[in-house]
């Protein structure tokens, strides 16, 4: 013990801050969204939310392809929709606390006071928001091979491509997530929406139902300057190589090249998200906004 | 000095800036000024004033809530402004009269779960959450969910959470504020029996209530507007006003009298009167008893009838009255009106 320096203590008092802290607030985050209801009803709940959403999709492409189901554009929208459900439940799940805590429960202070680490009982209680969107994302895709058509051969499939796109992909929008909750830390007033408003605007610019060179060219700098575009396009990529070919916006970019992008994104993100974070709540503090309810 | 001190706090001030109805309009509210105190480790500090007087701003920014804009402030030996993060391990918080919890666990998970965030033990935090329920008389609702609790119920596990983690320095922001009297009183016991237990506790306890600062309080801080007007022992503060003669007199009379003429008697320091069903009931404070005589004269010319006369010592409610002029609901009062 007495070997010990005092950055070893405070690297061990680090870790054991972070195990207590996300553990037991993936616990609350758990029962705070599996709990509302019976279990019965929640898998129901989990199963018809997701089908429900990508049937909107489904229907509004229909009406507009008159229905033909076997062009690679319904691929590419059907895998881009899926995934991008992913970008709603983790930057939502990561931020949403802080609104939950302020003003529902009106606990954020407690939490506050409390020895923990903010930042990672944030990511604790978005996971279940995190595995709730898998299964979500899951079932879409499930449903989309059995009942539409899609185009997926589980033998084709880059695997590996997948589980690291898919990896960085995560980092990056928790990070994004986090500096969302500084936002909405600071935000005492309609904070509720700025999780909604952020991941909207993305689903417009991040090429998950039509490819970024769609837009308007002065808007297409937009989507190039998010991870989430890149993230989509490797996972198509992974998931569905072949259908992506009829979409070349990146085109000149080999697989390895994006995933650069992406994992530079993903460190960045990292680095930059956390200090952000500091950044609002230190004036969340001198705006004695860390408690303020506002009862709306 | 600072290291024997569980709080210390030195010419500490905050200023909030308001939004006016207009744009771009804004004016500053200075919620604390110059605020000095020192609570020793061990000790059981009131912070006594009316609502609005700084006490829940003082409260917030010790709990590292709340940045000062002015002065410095330490507990538990670190700075609040630049060390907050070691703050946290040292203290807990419990406010009073609101409706915190997550309504979809119950009492005892909503108790567990912070016990969890403060790293302690899950079968210890077990043990300590039934004998705190205990305590409060809160064991036959361990499993009712919090949502189905009532205010005054939701009060008492908020008082468990803040026990439960066995803190350094405790703030209790209102404790009994929402809790009836009974509940109270047994509140206010366990804080004590709390406090005596364990040496180097401490508790900062902001109340309203002049009953509570005195019955459990060490030391008391009278504060009204954001600053801090007298800090000492309760007894100390009531003997400050050891030679005046303070009566609860009751009268009856015909018609309806104002007090202004027994305010302009010589030696009258305060005169203020209450209705009552039936009678009138008057709080005279005099610089000496022998002044008693020129009231009853005026009782006389008023056509006042006594049906019942009582000298009675100071109490803290005096001690705020000689300090700031006015009782503390009439500042209450008065705040809400200018607001």
């Amino acid at each position: 013990m007495s070997s010990l320096t005092r950055k070893d203590l405070l690297s061990k008092d680090f870790l054991s801050i972070f195990r207590r802290s996300f553990k037991t607030s993936t616990w609350l985050g758990w029962k705070i969204e599996s709990n509302w209801t019976d279990p019965f009803l929640f898998a129901v709940y989990s199963i018809i939310k997701p089908l429900s959403g990508a049937a909107i999709i489904v229907v509004m492409y229909s009406v507009i392809a008159q229905g033909n189901y076997d062009t690679p554009y319904f691929a590419f929208l059907y895998f881009g929709n899926a995934f991008f459900q992913y970008v709603g439940s983790v930057m939502t799940g990561v931020s949403w606390a802080i609104v939950d805590d302020r003003e529902h429960y009106k606990t954020l202070k407690y939490m506050y006071v409390a020895p923990i680490q903010m930042p990672t009982y944030l990511l604790g209680r978005g996971m279940a928001r995190i595995l709730v969107g898998t299964l979500s994302v899951f079932i879409t895709i499930l449903g989309g091979i059995l009942f539409l058509n899609v185009p997926f051969h589980f033998s084709e499939v880059n695997w590996l491509l997948f589980a690291v796109t898919f990896v960085l992909g995560i980092i990056a929008l928790i990070n994004m997530g986090l500096i969302l909750a500084g936002v909405t830390l600071m935000l005492a007033r309609h904070s509720d929406f700025v999780g909604d408003a952020v991941a909207s605007s993305m689903f417009l610019f991040t090429g998950a139902i039509f490819p970024i060179t769609s837009l308007p060219v002065v808007l297409q700098p937009i989507g190039y300057a998010l991870p989430t575009t890149y993230w989509l396009e490797l996972i198509r990529r992974a998931l569905i190589g072949n259908v992506v070919d009829a979409f070349p916006t990146f085109a000149g970019f080999s697989n390895l090249q994006l995933l650069g992008i992406l994992t530079a994104f993903a460190l960045v993100l990292s680095i930059v998200s956390n200090r952000i974070f500091k950044a609002c709540e230190h004036r969340a503090r001198e705006q004695g906004l860390i408690d303020r309810v506002t009862n709306y | 000095m600072e290291a024997e001190n569980a709080v210390f706090t030195e010419n500490l001030g905050r200023i909030y800036k308001i939004r006016g109805a207009k744009k771009n309009e804004s004016k500053q509210l200075i919620a604390l000024e110059g605020v000095n105190l020192s609570i020793r480790k061990g000790e059981l500090f009131g912070l006594l004033g009316p609502n609005g007087a700084g006490k829940t701003t003082l409260i917030k920014i010790l709990t590292t809530l709340l940045a000062p804009t002015s002065g410095k402030a330490n507990v538990a030996g670190f700075d609040v402004y630049k060390e907050a993060d070691e703050i946290r391990h040292h203290i807990n918080m419990v406010s009073g009269g609101e409706t915190s919890g997550y309504g979809l666990l119950t009492v005892k998970e909503n108790l567990w779960m912070f016990s969890q965030f403060y790293g302690i033990d899950s079968k210890i935090a077990n043990q300590r959450i039934k004998r705190l329920l205990e305590i409060v008389e809160l064991s036959d609702r361990t499993n009712t969910k919090c949502a189905e609790l009532s205010t005054g119920l939701r009060q008492k596990m908020n008082i468990i959470r803040g026990f439960l983690t066995d803190p350094e320095v405790l703030f209790l922001d209102e404790p009994t504020l929402g809790l009836d009297v009974g509940a109270s009183r047994d509140v206010r016991k366990f804080i004590r029996t709390w406090i005596e237990e364990q040496p180097q506790r401490t508790v900062l306890l902001t109340t309203h209530y002049m009953v509570e600062a005195d019955e459990l309080c060490n030391r008391v801080a009278i504060i009204n507007k954001g600053k801090v007007l007298a800090c000492d022992t309760p007894t100390a503060l009531k003997h400050t006003l050891r030679k005046d003669a303070i009566f609860n007199i009751e009268v009856n009379s015909e018609a309806p009298f104002s007090v202004d003429s027994l305010r302009k008697i010589a030696g009258v320091i305060r005169a203020d009167k209450t209705e009552e069903d039936g009678f009138s009931r008057l709080e005279i404070v005099l610089k000496h008893e022998s002044v008693l005589s020129s009231v009853i004269d005026e009782f006389h010319t008023l056509n006042l009838r006594i049906q019942n006369l009582q000298k009675r010592e100071a109490t803290l409610e005096d001690v705020f009255v000689a300090l700031v002029g006015a009782r503390m609901e009439e500042v209450e009062h008065a705040e809400f009106a200018e607001d």
